[in-house]
């Protein structure tokens, strides 16, 4: 058996990110990787690195995705120079495109409420007119009436991410195992035993990093994770000279020259197929806001599934049966990846979520339905 | 580098290889006419810029993206010559008009 400090299940990017960030810290973790039979929610992700909009009425929630991405650059630089990987990131802020007066005045509400809940913290952000959006954006067309902006969004290549995640891992003493799909815990308060892929693993602690899979691994160490697939849908153009020199919540231009462009939410089960109506909705709103984007090649489109709790949040929690099991579970693998490597691996090895956590633990599952 | 082949129909139209008046049989490609008559790469990559030519000449590849009559990125391999056409190289990422 091999022993190790943590196992981390999920080798995707939330999974590779809290890993890579417990060897960082000198320690020896092991991250078990199912396989491509999962559903690798990482592999299929949009890439943005997104605040604005993001916590309304949880302002826990929007100052853990601020503190995320403030810290994207320095964790983009740092797996730069021990990986020779780039992200892609950049943070040039980002905007929300409204089509219509009606989009623009609940922007605003929504925006204001932001600032509110916000606090100290502070939440800077402008509601710009089809003019001013203009001269950021060149590119928009008539149809456009405003947007919203904060200088806090941007966007990362989430694939060359997950490969620097990988090699940085790696280069710290982190053993990566593929094909090792869970087959049994043996859990005992701060002592795991898994077998995987035939072979067994013993740590004193264990994250659940597995995103959809995290449902049934919870139920392993008594760790309620009520997640469910939301699919979306994503369509790629053929590459363009630089013509977006900002993201925008359905849209971004990669370093590469590629158009990103997907903002659907559906309820598909596991169906992560992709349907021409969506499709369709999706470059009609695109063809809309960028004109430009009418004589433009589509290359691919995909759907993929997105990670999701009953009530859109992160779950973080430490299984109060059988401490040192943790679940690290949220839809924004991306936006997320910087707090996961710099902190919450920390806190796995602290053996202690702190306070400002306690927003996300599972017992926010536990209220019973009014009768 | 390419020549035709000996049995090629004798038949030829005109069509313009990055601006100069050259002669193909009909029935060839966008792709075929730039490897007769083209020097050497018909496109660089949109990234790094390194030079490329067709390639599979059936489609799969998209080594042969070529810029037909202003239109870019079209795969040269899956497009027939018709007279007159305007067929260059697609240098790097395409341009848009907004």
């Amino acid at each position: 058996m091999a022993d190790f400090d943590a196992i981390v299940i999920g080798g995707g990017l939330v999974g590779t990110a809290v890993a890579y960030g417990i060897a960082r810290l000198g320690k020896r973790p092991v991250l078990l990787d199912e396989g491509d039979i999962a559903h690798r929610a990482s592999r299929g992700n949009f890439g943005l690195v997104w605040v604005q909009s993001k916590g309304f009425g949880v302002p826990e929630y929007q100052r853990w995705t601020r503190r995320s991405s403030d810290t994207w650059t320095e964790f983009s630089q740092e797996l730069l120079e021990e990986t020779g990987i780039g992200t892609g990131h950049e943070r040039p802020g980002g905007v929300t495109i409204c089509l219509s007066e009606e989009e623009l005045d609940k922007r605003r509400r929504l925006m204001e409420q932001l600032h509110i809940e916000a606090g100290e913290t502070n939440f800077d952000y402008e509601i710009l007119t089809h003019a001013e959006l203009k001269k950021m954006l060149p590119a928009i067309g008539p149809d456009v009436v405003g947007a919203s902006y904060t200088r806090y969004d941007g966007h990362a290549n989430p694939l060359y991410t997950m490969r620097a995640l990988h090699a940085a891992l790696l280069k710290h003493g982190g053993t990566y195992v593929p094909n090792a799909r869970v087959e049994s815990i043996q859990a005992a308060p701060n002592h795991f035993v898994i077998n995987a892929g035939g072979r067994s693993f013993a740590a004193p602690r264990l994250v659940l990093g597995a995103g959809l899979g995290n449902k049934a691994l919870g139920e392993m160490v008594g760790l309620n994770v009520p997640v469910r697939p939301v699919r979306g849908q994503i369509i790629v153009t053929e590459r363009l000279q630089p013509v977006l020199p900002m993201p925008t919540l359905m849209m971004r231009q990669t370093v590469e020259g590629t158009i990103m462009i997907g903002e659907s939410r559906e309820e598909s089960g596991f169906d992560d197929t992709t349907s021409p109506e969506i499709i369709h909705t999706l470059a009609q709103r695109a063809v809309k806001s960028f004109p430009f984007l009418r004589n433009v090649r589509i290359v691919r489109t995909w759907g993929a599934l997105r990670v999701m709790a009953p009530d859109g949040l992160p779950i973080y929690e430490q299984s109060s049966e059988f401490p040192g099991a943790f679940v690290c579970t949220c839809h924004s693998g991306v936006t997320l990846a910087a707090s996961h490597a710099r902190y919450y691996a920390q806190y796995v090895m602290d053996g202690a979520l702190p306070a400002e956590l306690a927003r996300f633990s599972t017992k926010r599952f536990d209220v019973q339905a009014a009768a | 580098m390419f020549k035709l082949l000996p049995d090629s129909p004798s038949e030829r139209i005109t069509v313009h290889v990055d601006g100069q008046a050259v002669s193909v049989p009909p029935g060839f490609t966008a792709a075929a006419a730039m490897l007769l008559h083209g020097t050497g790469s018909t496109r660089t990559t949109p990234v790094t810029g390194e030079p490329r030519a067709p390639y599979c000449m059936m489609g799969v590849c998209f080594e042969c993206l070529l810029q037909i009559d202003g239109e870019p990125n079209q795969q040269g391999c899956l497009v027939t010559v018709a007279e007159g056409m305007r067929i260059e190289r697609q240098l790097g990422k395409r341009k848009v008009d907004e």
